[in-house]
């Protein structure tokens, strides 16, 4: 019987004919990676490829390595298998990876999510034989409401905190979530200060996408000034010492998980706002269809109840165990994992 | 409905105790009189009786979310809320109601009588015509359960605030048996009647756990003890030759004790005692369990009155001769009592006095306490011999002093999801010992007793570490060792070991034990016989 083009060891995904490795989770010769979360591109590879847009956030995270970048949509050949990066719409730089060989396509879908979020490039279904995706949200009890819609909320509560005299805190991870916040936020309410991990990061992205001004909050940073005004901070920062500094102040999350009121009354945040960089279940259910893959591997989130439903509608779908973070969610505040938001 | 729908998201969405009491009470204010009487009876879970069962709504959502029934059984697991899950997955729609609160519980009152086919048209039709929240407030007045975080106290301070009555004769009103679709808010909250009040028991006070050294109390002197006994802990009333047997959760259980309808020939009219239900089999005190079986069943034969008789062990007087005793000092309260007690002997009316202990010193105490298995008692109460009664749980004047639990080593074999807050993680262990042929045989459920941090720890480790799913309960690889606290050994078929536990709890994590040092059955069996 013949080798699948791609496979699960115990490394991470591994395309043996081509000798390279698509998001490992332990150090190999040759990675390419889908984004810059860091469950998905992990230190200590001895080469990366990626999208050339996620080159210089993962140089923030991972320091001098050796990556070059690749255009979307642009093949590129090793030993004879022919790689290409498509736009994944999970947050800027993010890509699906296609790989062929002898007429045999296989696309991993890394983290993505349909909506256009005006920061990312949006998502673009690739046809393929097999399909490796992702399924975080896949359970039909999460269903978005249009990023328009959240975004008004999110501005609402803001002015009416700044009315009451508050100090808004919302919690978006560093790398995504932060800036797509960033983007919309409404600057005629006030003003936007930062946590040091955001500011960092997004330093690192602002030349390549147009955003409002920030201020990175310091030592200096007094609570007067920060009045009414908003706050970006990683989920990790919540009931540190480091946000006394806001008080009186409100917090928010922003993060799929807030659709379920158990997530919210255990993040103990005084809002939760429903805007995931995943797929919902019908996104999901559109993106599987889109591909018009006969072979669905699910890696990550509700694998298994996922699959289930595939299989139900005649498709040949299973599980893989990875080390993508997939079950973690917004309860877990001490080790950040900036991959699920 | 929008409004009620409002203060539900309001209540949910914080978690600080300020913000609820404000947004109730700005309800109280603005709302009509009849959803005034709703609100409260829902939030005193006095809600009325479910008119669909839950297998029909989830059959009727699975149906209208377009998805196979067993993918809806699971979002229900993950989800860890009926109601939520019917509300996340059904279609959404952006209108609200214009329909009050006490409109659609009149309509859920009249459906229970209705046929399982006009149920459904009634049920689905308001899923697609309500927006996600109402939609989801209007699936749980079905179901039932608002658990919201607040608590019957939270509302009554709300209300109070709202009326500006006070918050004690409040909840004083509050209690006991009304129907909040035939009282007005005029009859339930603002006036005053003597008749009203009949049936009505006092708001029971309650002990905290001793912190730190017992001693730290001060003056022996200024204490009164006696045994803390492990029974259903009740108020019981004799007014005009009426008997009234209030447990503690505010429930009128008159009924389930029969044995107590002789105190109405001997206690005088206008008594209200405050004691403990004990089982009573062979003239001793029984066990927990026996009580427990003797409170499941829905008709008390008389079988079960011969084989689990009870007795009332008295310790407090709230009312004598009619008057409100309750801020009178303890020992004047408890020498009215011991009268009164003194007078029933001889009578055979199964009512006892919980007996108090003296002693000198703190060492006397803690040795009386030492006796407590032999007492069958749960340990020591401790209480300010001028302590006034007061109201719900306070700190300073009444103290338990509960005896060390019996712990056990044993191995985590099953977890469950929780619900509520805990929904989404694995919260719920199944915990087994070692039988006589080294196979882990189960004894105990626990879901407390973690903090909020190794929670995650081990749920994060379960999820890696799953051997089998069986719907939302997964079995584990025999790894990781806990110390279970209890407070008692009783044979029970609940169980594969033969034998169940009262109380289990998580004590801790024993991350320094291997599976093969956790205890064996036989263990569990001695310490049956201390």
């Amino acid at each position: 019987m013949h080798k699948p083009l791609l496979a699960f060891n115990e490394n991470g995904i591994y395309c043996e004919v081509a000798n390279v490795y698509l998001d490992p989770w332990k150090p190999v010769d040759f990675a390419i990676i889908s984004h810059g979360h860091a469950d998905h591109s992990r230190y200590g590879h001895k080469k990366y490829i990626t999208h050339h847009t996620n080159v210089p956030i993962i140089k923030h995270r991972l320091g001098d390595i050796n990556v070059s970048g690749r255009n979307y949509n642009e093949t590129f050949t090793i030993n004879n298998v022919k790689f290409s990066l498509h736009p994944a719409g999970h947050i800027i730089g993010s890509s699906q990876i296609r790989v062929e060989h002898r007429g045999e396509v296989w696309v991993f879908s890394g983290d993505y999510k349909l909506e256009d979020d005006g920061v990312a490039v949006p998502f673009e279904a690739v046809k393929c034989h097999s399909f490796i995706t992702e399924c975080t949200f896949g359970l039909p009890a999460f269903k978005w409401t249009p990023q328009k819609e959240v975004f008004s909320d999110i501005n609402n509560w803001w002015e009416t905190n700044r009315e009451a005299k508050q100090t808004s805190v919302l919690f978006g991870y560093s790398l995504g979530k932060a800036q797509r916040l960033l983007k919309y936020l409404d600057t005629d309410i006030g003003k936007i200060y930062t946590h040091g991990a955001i500011e960092n990061m997004t330093e690192v992205i602002r030349p390549m996408i147009d955003f409002p001004e920030t201020t990175r909050i310091t030592r200096e940073t007094t609570k007067q000034e920060l009045l009414g005004n908003i706050v970006l901070a990683p989920p990790s920062a919540h009931g540190s010492t480091w946000i006394r500094k806001m008080v009186p102040y409100v917090t928010a999350s922003a993060s799929g998980w807030m659709a379920f009121r158990g997530a919210r009354r255990r993040r103990a945040v005084d809002r939760g706002f429903v805007l995931s960089d995943h797929c919902d279940w019908q996104e999901l259910l559109t993106a599987v269809e889109a591909t018009g893959a006969e072979k669905v591997i699910c890696t990550h989130g509700y694998t298994e109840i996922f699959s289930k439903y595939l299989r139900t509608l005649g498709l040949d779908a299973r599980t893989e165990n990875t080390q993508y973070e997939g079950e973690l969610n917004e309860s877990d505040t001490k080790k950040e994992s900036e991959s699920v938001a | 409905m929008k409004n009620f729908a409002e203060l539900i998201r309001t209540l949910d969405s914080t978690t600080k105790t300020t913000l609820k009491v404000n947004a109730l009470s700005e309800y109280f204010k603005e709302a009509s009189d009849e959803d005034r009487v709703w609100t409260i009876a829902i939030l005193s879970h006095r809600r009325p009786p479910r008119p669909v069962n839950t297998t029909l709504l989830r059959i009727w959502a699975s149906e209208l979310a377009n998805i196979p029934l067993w993918l809806f059984e699971e979002s229900y697991h993950i989800v860890g809320d009926l109601a939520e899950t019917i509300a996340l997955v059904v279609p959404t729609s952006n209108e609200n109601s214009e329909k009050s609160l006490t409109q659609f519980l009149r309509e859920m009152l009249a459906l229970k009588k209705e046929t399982d086919e006009f149920k459904k048209e009634y049920v689905t039709h308001n899923w697609r015509k309500l927006n996600y929240y109402e939609r989801f407030v209007f699936t749980k007045l079905i179901t039932g359960g608002f658990r919201i975080g607040v608590s019957q106290k939270l509302m009554t301070r709300a209300l109070s605030k709202a009326t500006d009555i006070d918050e004690d004769i409040l909840a004083y009103k509050l209690m006991g048996k009304w129907d909040p679709n035939t009282i007005s808010f005029e009859d339930l909250v603002l006036k005053e009647s003597a008749s009203d009040f009949l049936s009505k028991p006092y708001p029971f006070y309650l002990a905290y756990g001793i912190e730190g050294a017992v001693s730290d109390l001060g003056n022996v002197n200024d204490w009164s003890f006696e045994h803390k006994w492990d029974g259903i802990r009740s108020q019981v009333i004799i007014r005009e030759d009426e008997l009234f047997v209030w447990s503690r959760g505010e429930e009128l259980v008159t009924d389930k004790y029969p044995e107590f309808h002789s105190f109405t020939a001997v206690i005088p009219n206008g008594t209200v005692l405050d004691g403990e239900i004990l089982p009573f089999p062979d003239n001793e005190i029984g066990t927990f369990q026996d009580l427990q079986t003797r409170i499941g069943r829905k008709t008390i034969s008389k079988a079960l009155l011969a084989k689990t008789p009870v007795i009332l062990k008295a310790y407090d007087i709230l009312e004598w001769e009619g008057k409100d005793l309750r801020q009178q000092p303890f020992i004047k309260r408890r020498a009215i009592l011991e009268s009164l007690m003194k007078r029933l002997s001889g009578t055979e009316l199964p009512i006892y006095l919980s007996e108090t202990v003296s002693c000198d010193s703190w060492d006397e105490v803690a040795s009386e306490r030492d006796r407590a298995r032999e007492m069958r008692s749960e340990g020591l109460m401790i209480k300010r011999k001028d302590s006034t009664y007061q109201v719900g749980r306070k700190k300073g004047d009444w103290w338990k002093w509960k005896t060390d639990p019996l712990t056990i080593d044993a191995v985590l074999t099953y977890a469950m999801r929780g619900h509520g807050r805990r929904s989404n993680l694995f919260t719920d262990y199944t915990f087994a010992l070692w039988d006589d042929e080294e196979k882990l045989v189960t004894f105990a459920k626990a879901y407390s007793g973690l903090t909020d941090s190794e929670f995650k720890k081990v749920d994060s480790w379960i999820k890696r570490n799953t051997l089998e799913r069986f719907g939302p309960v997964r079995s584990v690889t025999p790894e990781l060792v806990f110390e279970i606290a209890f407070e008692g050994i009783t044979e029970s078929k609940r169980h594969k070991s033969g034998y169940a536990t009262r109380f289990p709890r998580i004590l801790r994590w024993r991350k320094d034990k291997k599976i093969a040092e956790a205890n064996k059955l036989e263990d569990l069996k001695a310490l049956m016989l201390t």
